[in-house]
């Protein structure tokens, strides 16, 4: 590997065969979801852009959980290894994960269905935007809650040595429903739902009684209104009105030979 | 110059002008250095920047942390009313910055001339 910098003020490009080529995703324009299980709703995934914190609506937020698995004897890499394989099955039983089987790899979409209460469920998805054996993060698609990514990692605790996961969200709510909901009930949830998957990792690790820890800072309170406009995208609204669909659409179909409701369509 | 280190990270910063200053990354951008970076942006900010310039040529590694530090970064520069500009980045960061969307925030350059011109165009 060559790492030679080229003169600060140059402007001339060293050659560089970057390290880290591997562990991002491919540039893409738009996501693409492979096959997904009959029983999940496919929505909001195939076609919609990725979006980051720049492209978002609501205040900037920068929340970490966090767990020590202590008295574990246990690598980050392990950890990881761990995490990646199984994902979704760590996820409380609010949401569901429909990525690839094997493990997590950069580039790999994946889609979420998730209770938002009441039986109302939002579909939306995943890419995952980078990944290396310590750490992978997701970036969310328009119409997702969060414009932003999500990072789980694992690294040894200065004091101890001890392994602890991590999963950190650097985000804001995509547009002013979400944003209006954000304090009255999404925060809660959203808290509630990584502090579960990290204590059911950990006791998938060997930890009888995992303490997860949260901390939430606001790293910029102001809201970007230039960019209401993702509410059109709102995966929330758009899998409301799909559901509310479902009896009209079978309906339709029932005088030509009764065929099965598709789960879903992009 | 004023030089900022921290693990495989070396930030220095360099006044082009009044209102423009540059912070030279060499090695790697990581969570790791926010530390530097936050320090060395803080020297490169005086009262009468208008921009900031970030200078990627020596960038030999960065992770999903680093591209968060940038943002985190950027809410920053828009505190204080100053641009955050970038160049020298090789076809790989490039890309990374299109597919983070980073480049939608970040001005692009080809080099620090260019970059430089950006912000007397303004």
């Amino acid at each position: 590997m060559t790492t030679q910098p080229a003169q600060p003020g140059s402007g001339e490009q060293a050659d560089l065969s970057p390290r880290d080529a591997a562990n991002w995703a491919k540039h893409v324009t738009t996501l693409r979801l492979g096959e997904v299980p009959a029983e999940a709703i496919n929505l909001n995934v195939t076609g919609k852009r990725v979006v980051g914190p720049i492209q978002g609506f609501g205040k900037l937020w920068q929340k970490t959980y966090r767990v020590e698995l202590t008295g574990l004897q246990t690598t980050p890499a392990e950890v990881i290894a761990t995490w990646k394989q199984a994902f979704g099955s760590f996820w409380p039983k609010s949401g569901r994960f429909y990525g690839p089987l094997t493990s997590i790899a950069p580039g790999d979409v994946a889609l979420l269905n998730l209770d938002v209460g009441g039986g109302a469920k939002l579909s939306t998805g995943i890419l995952v935007l980078y990944a290396d054996d310590e750490s992978f993060t997701f970036m969310t698609p328009q119409g997702h809650v969060f414009a932003g990514w999500i990072t789980f990692s694992a690294a040894q605790s200065e004091p101890d040595g001890a392994t602890a996961a991590q999963v950190q969200l650097l985000l804001r709510t995509n547009d002013p429903i979400y944003e209006l909901g954000m304090p009255i009930a999404i925060s809660r949830k959203e808290d509630r739902f990584w502090q579960d998957t990290l204590t059911n990792l950990a006791r998938h690790l060997g930890q009888a009684d995992p303490v997860v820890t949260s901390l939430a800072v606001c790293v910029d309170r102001k809201r970007q209104w230039s960019n209401a406009r993702n509410v059109w995208h709102n995966a929330g609204v758009r899998t409301a009105l799909y559901m509310l669909g479902a009896p009209l659409r079978a309906f339709r179909r029932a005088p030509s030979g009764g065929r099965d409701e598709p789960r879903g369509r992009e | 110059m004023n030089q900022r280190t921290q693990k495989n990270a070396t930030m220095d910063v360099r006044q082009v002008n009044g209102a423009v200053s540059v912070v030279d990354i060499r090695g790697d951008v990581t969570a790791a250095s926010e530390t530097a970076l936050g320090e060395a942006y803080a020297a490169a900010s005086t009262p009468t920047t208008a921009a900031v310039v970030l200078n990627f040529t020596g960038l030999e590694y960065m992770n999903s942390g680093g591209i968060g530090m940038l943002v985190t970064l950027l809410v920053r520069a828009n505190r204080q009313r100053q641009r955050l500009l970038a160049y020298g980045l090789n076809q790989h960061y490039r890309q990374i910055f299109e597919l983070t969307r980073l480049d939608e925030a970040i001005g692009i350059h080809d080099s620090e001339d260019a970059a430089v011109a950006a912000v007397d165009a303004r």
